[in-house]
This record gives structure tokens, sequence and C-alpha cells, in this order.
């Protein structure tokens, strides 16, 4: 039944990627864009997400468990230096493409070769991350 | 331009009803970064890699099916400039990993809950973003 559920949401978060416009670079490189013709749409995607998942973690506050399984754990406070850096080298990356995960994924059946090169080199970083990591750990 | 912002809206309401359907029915954070590298890096193993798979399964095969039967526009504009994808590609993976998410982990998931992590990332990948498109497009005109 979970895997049901994660197939069906899955599909859902790709198709609202695909119909919010999400998944056409040039929309999201036109919000960060902010000197030229800025494309406001990506606020919208993102204050139509944040709704519905803030009624949600209303609800899961007042449970002990969610549906089919433990909620997550209370998350982590800590802002850290990975946490920072992390998100900087990630802007950089989806300034320059266009392309975060969720619409790279979601885009893969028809984005050509463009979409899985990025694909491949994602893959091949997130891959490497745990050894990178471990790695500037020890320096 | 009118229809674009209700596209916008309704995309990002189905969005947000995934995340908030993989939160309460699987107590499951709906993070792409996360979910995708899970399997990237072979962390994931068992019922979660299985639950990672299937999620993934759907979210590459409904937007093809949509785009297969006329009902959504397939252009994704992406550049052709081969080094750009793959610094691009590099930069995403390797940034969410560390930072433990992407857009929607810290920003769809994280912000709708006031975590300081996710404000602070999204804060900083907004930004990274925001500088890359002015350095990389109207100062050299590379993308």
């Amino acid at each position: 039944m979970r895997i049901l559920i994660a197939a069906l949401t899955g599909g859902l978060f790709g198709a609202g990627l695909l119909i919010s416009g999400m998944t056409d670079t040039t929309r999201v490189q036109g919000f960060l864009d902010i000197l030229v013709a800025w494309d406001p749409t990506l606020a919208f995607v993102l204050g139509g997400a944040i709704a519905p998942m803030a009624i949600a973690w209303r609800i899961a506050a007042r449970q002990r468990r969610a549906l089919l399984g433990d909620l997550p754990e209370p998350p982590a406070q800590k802002i850290d230096g990975a946490l920072l850096g992390g998100s900087l080298l990630f802007g950089a990356g989806w300034g320059l493409a266009g392309f975060c995960p969720g619409p790279a994924m979601a885009s893969l059946s028809f984005g050509g070769t463009g979409g899985a090169v990025f694909m491949a080199a994602m893959l091949a970083a997130m891959a490497a991350t745990p050894a990178l990591r471990t790695r500037l750990a020890k320096t | 331009m009118e229809q674009d912002w209700i596209h916008g809206l309704i995309g990002g309401l189905m969005i947000g009803s995934a995340a908030a359907v993989y939160l309460l029915v699987n107590g499951r954070i709906m993070g792409a970064s996360g979910i995708l590298g899970g399997i990237a890096d072979g962390s994931a193993k068992g019922r979660a890699r299985a639950e990672k798979l299937a999620f993934l399964a759907g979210l590459i095969a409904v937007p093809g099916l949509l785009v297969a039967s006329n009902l959504a526009p397939a252009e994704t504009h992406v550049t052709g400039n081969l080094a750009v994808l793959v610094a691009a590609g590099l930069l995403v993976g390797l940034g969410t990993r560390l930072a433990g998410g992407c857009t929607s982990g810290h920003g769809v998931c994280g912000l709708s809950r006031l975590s300081p992590r996710g404000l602070a990332a999204s804060a900083v990948y907004l930004a990274a973003g925001i500088l890359t498109l002015l350095l990389f497009r109207q100062v050299l005109h590379i993308i």
C-alpha cells in the first residue's frame, strides 16, 4: 500500500511540475533573472504548494503517527556550513540550467539529450557525495 | 501571460497536495533530491528503497504520459551547451545532498512548517540562483 501511495504521489508531483510550467527551464530562469522581463510564475507555484502542505503539518502535529507509518523525526535545527554551502552550490547549478531535481526527473521522458546529460551529471555527483563528505570531514 | 500564473497556482496546489499525502499517509517528507539521492548513493535499503523507486517511477511516467497524449506542452528549452549542463548537474547533485534538500524538501516542505533550516537554505539557493543569472546571463552572456 505504501508503495502504491508513493507511486501515486510521485505521479501527482510530476503532473503538478509539468502543468505549473516548472519543467520549462526558461520559466525558472525567467524567475531568477530579475533584471529582464521578470516571470513571477514560480512564486505562484511555491505559494500554491506551500498552502496544502502548511495544513498537512498542522494535522500531523496533532497526530502520533501517519496513516501507514511513523511520522518523520523532528528536523535538525542546526544551520551549518554544509546546509549553507550546499545550498549555495545548488542555487548556482539551478540558475545555470534552470533545472532542480524534481523537474529534471519529471521531464526525463521528453527532455531529450540535454535533460539526460544534466541527469547523468546530477546522479554522478549524488553518488559521490558521501565519499566527498567523509574526505571533507577528515581535513 | 494571464494563464501562466493560474497554471502555476494549479500545478503548485498539486505539488503541495502530493507532499501532504506523502507526509500524512506514508509519514515521509517529499524531497526530490533526498528520494533520488538515496537511490543514487545506495543508502536507501529494503522497503524504503522500494518506496523511493515507486515515487520516482510515478514522477517520471505520469508527465511522460501527459505529454505523449498531448495534454501538456513538452518543451524544456534546456540549453544545448554540454559544459553548462554537466557543470549544472554536478552542482545540483552535490549541493542538494550536502544541504540535505532542494526546492521540494527545503522549499515546499520546509517553508510550510517555518523550519529555520528550510528558510536558510531557500534564502541561499534563491540568492545564488539570482546571482548566477546576473553573472552568467547579464554580464558574461553564457546562458
